[in-house]
């Protein structure tokens, strides 16, 4: 075999277009939490424990994200997960309170829910070829009116063994020393946990199953992925599924963090779990998306909601506005990236 | 002589309506690289698709290696080996180049995905055939030639003993052809039998041992390419007889062209992948006929000077001034209008009635604060409805409900009424009756009469030659020749298609 | 005409489908309401259910014609017109106010106030024109944006708080015109269906959109601008939304951002579909949008009638939007027609799978 022909494998690998879109949002997170380490740390930002309440109070979010990012990659997208989320948490804290479940049943419960609407939403966006965003959009209604319709009025959870998988605290090696001179090791609860159990069995899936990789190539071009052999509704199908379950794994967690239900709870949790997806490089054309950059995609809509919680004078609908802002700037940055590398195709 | 590993005998398929395949044949041996050619409608893709399962057939036979074979899905093909490669790549554009060769078989240790193996492997496949790619780079970073091979290579390492070839080389320029053409001949070499779908004529004498030729839906002919000379394939492609004493002469002499003032000058106008940079003089009163194969880029022309494609190189002047023609808008307030070829994708408005159809382009051209009466609309489309015998309910009536060739003859009428100075016709008779094919000649010619400047394609040689004073020849994307007047015949165009040896270009 | 050829032509019509609806709706009223259909007269102005459908129907209206035009032209709907009513509503009352939580005179004047409030709306529907036209991002992700960060725009605006305006003239828009017995409402609803007619009738932007929608192929080549005429259609909508803020504004003399609106983007998509139009755009018919919009309307006072709270109303309207796009999808019909062919004997021609 002539040596001329074989080809030059650099070792210098190219920063491919994913990879720089992954970078730039760890590095907004970094540079984000870092200045709030400094110019809030008279108000307590720089303590340990501010990281670790960023995952305690997005471990919810952070499961219900990676499931909104495992159809994204398929090219779909879904607006219903505050919804169920909401709809879990006033199911769980209904059965719990007013029928008497344990806590076991009200978990079943919620993964019930969450898989209840992935079916349905599932088969509609994939066998039935409804646009997604109608689907999801009439999953959000329904599930914030079923939520009214179990309860128009808050009910407070007061199942003691679930405020004690609430409350228990794990505490960790690192900490700070109080005014008092004793050490108070930082802590978080068993749902970050679960949050991050999640992210591992979700990265693992993408990566190393022929599912997962099935998920991408679907997205790259369901053409294709038909023609190499893939049975694409049925990929789709069972991505919708997978994403409602943890939507409602997602939304239990959730739960246990705010210990209640309501009807106006998650208002707008789509949006931060989309944007989370966004930010962390999933694209909204499908066929691009990385757990690892939903996790920092979510710590960044953290930190935020924190610098602007403990600034104390900004009102907090400024969260909203600079994740919308956000997101607005990462898709014209995909779009923008998308149609360079279109150009240095052609040439 | 090399063993024969796929035959298909009297193969039969029809549509409602129409026969797409007619007791065709065809036979490929191993290591051989067999050209399926033919024009529109001729069966091609019928074939292919018969072959690999996306058609069933009506009648006939197909056998591997004397093994009767039918294929019921293009997985089922593949199974059997038997592999296509597509035009449109059919690979995605989101995963690495190792991927795509093994998406759905990746290798695998303890249940999960095993890439350090799969990028050897795909190394080692990529190397064997000399494809100059790393597996780990994604695989839209890679050219479109290198995305070919992949689908290749993805095809070969499935164990195909067929590989079929449906118009590779379409997207690619001279330098990734002939990277193409070397892993041909290396899968040649490997006993591959490979099916060459195509109609760059140059390409099939470099690579092809045999071609065969379909026309409307019946084999015309096998031929070895040794002894077909460019001529006569043409001839059996557009189903005419290549005679030296045959002189079907262009009887459009009622022209009387205006000598001297170009109304258009093009010059080194082209579009990057589309059409080679042509020069072209159009004057006012003629109608210039633009001939060639099918693909050798006769659309692509009329749509670089309109503006359909944006031309990325040279000047186009009308009537002596430097004129910018960005959209099709700035075309059509200069006079020009185009009737365009795919008449579905481009032409009809589907659900808009017959009367919108017709006034659109004249409403674009008066713009978006001048709208037109419905009375103004009415009288305009009843006055085409009658011009060209259009076949409709009412002037209401959607399009869509139209047969096509009356929905040929609406889109007609609807450059005819912005009254264009410049007039391009892309098979402006395709799927209209005799009948009403002679009126719509006529009308060229009487448009040409009064000093319109009109661009005519067609496949049809007779009905060119019938209405066209000076012809422009394309092949492989590029403008090789021009005929005038007292050169119209029907040898003389196919020649100049054709093109080979000792024949010199303009 | 015999009766057979008399019936087609009814069902073919556009409006079968709207008015079928909507007369349904109205029955299912009666039966629940006896005296749904009565009206009368106290203190100078109209009562009744009917009179209370047509009142507060009028936003959806306005919200449906530009929502009707935002499907034909880009095949996406608007999600975020609830939000941009509230935005909308939250400058004029800030505006109105100089600043200050409630007032009982105008500290600005009110046409300043309104115009400035439109002209935000408009800036809000370039937005969304901008991402979808020239970004080409699909229209229900490109709104989503607004969607989220509107209301807290709007929160922004009116410092977190509701702001009350409580000036009688400011009453009029939501209210009565004094002397007049009908609801000013209506004729804020009647007048913007009269604009958007005006401006089909002067200028070519109904078949403009119509075109781009159905085919932007062949719209390209016969000289249209699509990225032009899209844009166009977001700001109008973006307007539309503006005055239906404004209108539902006055109705509460306050700007309440978090409430404005809220879940109207869902009715409004309703009207649409249940207008006629299909959702993945193309021709499109006003008339059967402002029908769907007051069967909507009429569907709400309904489920009211039958004690579902207000946060309940979502689930059934869910459900009537799947069911109408499942009707409308191709698979569906596809599947309908499969079977009306096997049951009509035409059969056995081997179905050929199309790759494609």
């Amino acid at each position: 075999m002539s040596d001329k022909l074989q080809p030059k494998v650099s070792q210098k690998k190219t920063l491919s277009s994913t990879t720089f879109l992954l970078l730039i949002t760890i590095g907004l997170f970094i540079v984000m939490y870092v200045a709030g380490m400094i110019l809030l740390a008279d108000k307590g930002f720089s303590k340990p424990q501010m990281f670790c309440n960023l995952l305690i109070d997005n471990a919810g979010l952070i499961v219900i994200s990676l499931g909104l990012t495992i159809v994204m990659i398929t090219g779909g997208i879904d607006i219903s997960v505050g919804s169920v989320t909401a709809l879990v948490c006033m199911a769980s804290a209904y059965s719990m309170e007013k029928s008497g479940a344990s806590v076991y049943m009200a978990l079943a419960l919620s993964l019930g829910i969450g898989l209840a609407f992935g079916i349905v939403q599932g088969f509609l966006v994939s066998y039935l070829k409804i646009q997604p965003f109608i689907v999801t959009l009439a999953g959000m209604f329904f599930g914030r009116g079923m939520t009214a319709i179990i309860s128009t009025e808050m009910i407070s959870i007061k199942n003691t063994t679930f405020l004690s998988w609430a409350q228990f605290k794990i505490s960790l090696p690192i900490g700070t020393v109080n005014k008092k001179g004793i050490f108070q090791a930082a802590y978080i609860y068993p749902t970050v946990i679960v949050a991050l159990l999640a992210l591992v069995v979700v990265f693992m899936m993408l990566r190393y199953t022929k599912f997962g990789r099935s998920l991408y190539a679907i997205g790259g071009n369901d053409q294709s992925a038909m023609m190499m052999g893939l049975n694409v509704k049925r990929t789709k199908f069972v991505a919708y599924i997978i994403s409602g379950f943890l939507a409602g794994l997602g939304g239990f967690l959730f739960c246990l963090n705010t210990g209640a239900g309501f009807v106006e709870q998650a208002k707008g949790l789509e949006m931060d779990a989309i944007s989370a997806s966004v930010i962390g490089g999933t694209m909204l054309s499908g066929g691009v998306g990385n757990p690892i950059g939903t996790l920092f995609g979510v710590m960044i809509k953290g930190t935020i909601n924190s610098l602007i919680t403990t600034q104390g004078t900004l009102s907090s609908w400024w969260v909203r506005i600079a994740v919308a802002a956000l997101l607005c700037f990462f898709i014209v940055l995909q779009s923008i990236i998308g149609s360079k590398g279109k150009k240095r195709k052609k040439s | 002589m090399q063993e024969v590993i796929l035959t298909m005998r009297g193969i039969c398929k029809s549509f409602p309506g129409v026969k797409a395949l007619n007791q065709v044949d065809f036979t490929l041996r191993q290591g051989e690289i067999h050209a399926l050619m033919g024009e529109n409608g001729a069966g091609k893709s019928t074939l292919i698709k018969a072959l690999t399962g996306v058609y069933s057939m009506d009648a006939g036979e197909i056998k591997l290696q004397d093994t009767s074979i039918v294929n019921h899905s293009p997985q089922e093909a593949q199974g059997n080996g038997i592999s296509t490669v597509y035009q449109e790549i059919s690979l995605c554009p989101n995963l690495t180049v190792a991927e795509n060769l093994y998406i759905g078989r990746e290798p695998r240790k303890l249940g999960m995905i095993d890439w350090k193996t799969m990028n050897r492997l795909a190394g080692e496949l990529l190397s064997s055939l000399s494809i100059a790619v790393s597996p780990t780079s994604q695989l839209d970073d890679c050219s479109i030639a290198i995305q070919q091979m992949i689908a290749i290579a993805r095809a070969i390492d499935m164990q195909c003993k067929v590989l079929i070839l449906d118009e590779p080389t379409s997207s690619l320029d001279d330098d990734e052809v002939g990277k193409l053409f070397t892993l041909m001949r290396q899968l040649k070499k490997q006993n591959v039998g490979i099916v060459f779908v195509t109609h760059f004529l140059e390409q099939v004498y470099e690579v092809c041992d045999k071609i065969t030729v379909l026309r409307n839906g019946e084999l015309v002919g096998e031929y070895l390419v040794s002894e077909l000379p460019r001529v006569q394939l043409v001839a059996k492609m557009m189903g005419k007889e290549f005679d030296d004493l045959a002189s079907l002469k262009s009887d459009a002499s009622i022209q009387d062209v205006e000598e001297g003032d170009a109304f258009i000058t093009a010059q080194k106008l082209g579009c990057v992948g589309k059409i080679k940079p042509f020069d072209l003089k159009l004057y006012k009163g003629e109608v210039v006929g633009l001939t060639g194969l099918l693909g050798s880029g006769r659309s692509e022309l009329v749509r670089a000077i309109y503006g359909a494609d944006k031309p990325d190189s040279g000047t186009l002047k009308i009537n002596h001034q430097e004129t910018k023609i960005n959209t099709p808008l700035d075309a059509i307030k200069k006079g020009m209008a185009y009737l365009p070829e795919d008449r579905k994708r481009d032409g009809i408005i589907a659900d808009l009635s017959v009367r919108e159809n017709i006034i659109i382009a004249l409403q674009a051209k008066r713009g978006l604060l001048k709208p037109m009466s419905r009375k103004e609309m009415e009288e305009f489309a009843d006055q085409y409805i009658d011009l060209l015998q259009i076949k409709t309910a009412s002037r209401e009536t959607p399009i869509k409900s139209l047969s096509g060739g009356n929905q040929q003859k609406v889109i007609i009428g609807r450059w005819l009424l912005t009254n264009p100075e410049y007039l391009i016709l892309d098979e402006p008779t395709r799927g209209i009756d005799v009948g009403t094919k002679t009126e719509i000649q006529k009308l060229v010619l009487r448009l040409a009469g009064e000093g319109m400047s009109i661009t005519f394609i067609s496949s049809e040689i007779e009905e060119m030659l019938r209405v066209c004073s000076r012809m422009i020849v394309m092949r492989d994307g590029q403008k090789v020749g021009e005929l005038n007047q007292d050169e119209l015949n029907q040898d003389t165009i196919m020649q100049t298609i054709a093109g080979g040896e000792g024949h010199h270009e303009s | 005409m015999s009766l057979k050829n008399k019936l087609k032509k009814i069902t073919i019509s556009h409006l079968f489908f709207p008015i079928m609806c909507l007369l349904i709706v109205l029955v299912v009223n009666v039966i629940k309401t006896p005296n749904f259909f009565e009206i009368s007269i106290n203190n100078g102005v109209l009562y009744g259910y009917v009179i209370d459908v047509i009142n507060r129907g009028s936003e959806l209206v306005i919200l449906a014609l530009g929502m009707t035009l935002v499907t034909a032209a880009s095949k996406g709907q608007d999600i975020s017109v609830g939000a941009t009513m509230a935005v909308a509503a939250a400058v004029c009352c800030q505006i109105l106010s100089g600043g200050e939580a409630s007032v009982t005179g105008f500290q600005n004047s009110l046409l300043l106030a309104m115009l400035t409030a439109l002209v935000v709306a408009a800036a809000c529907g370039a937005l969304n024109g901008f991402l979808v036209a020239k970004m080409h991002i699909q229209p229900m992700v490109a709104t989503l944006i607004l969607y989220t960060a509107g209301r807290g725009i709007a929160q922004l605006v009116t410092k977190g708080q509701i702001t009350y305006i409580r000036v009688d003239s400011y009453k009029i828009l939501g209210g009565y015109i004094p002397g007049c017995p009908v609801p000013t409402p209506i004729f804020v609803a009647i007048a913007a269906a009269v604009i958007i007619a005006l401006l089909f009738k002067f200028t070519t932007l109904g078949l403009y959109i119509e075109s781009v929608g159905i085919n932007s192929n062949a719209s390209r080549l016969v000289g249209l601008n699509s990225t032009k005429i899209i844009f166009i259609v977001y700001v109008i909508c973006g307007v539309l939304a503006g005055i239906a803020g404004l209108v539902n504004s006055s109705r509460i003399y306050s700007a309440d951002a978090n409430n404005i609106g809220l879940n109207l983007e869902m009715d409004a998509i309703l009207a649409v579909a249940l207008g006629g139009n299909l959702l993945s755009g193309g021709k499109f018919n006003l008339a059967g949008s402002i029908i769907g919009a007051y069967t909507i309307q009429a569907l709400s006072t309904t489920l009211y009638a039958m004690d579902v709270k207000a946060d309940q109303l979502p689930v059934y309207k869910a459900v009537v939007v799947i069911i109408i796009v499942t009707l409308q999808s191709e698979v569906f019909r596809s599947f309908i027609k499969n079977l009306r062919t096997k049951n009509t004997g035409h059969g056995g021609s081997a179905l050929n799978k199309e790759v494609q």
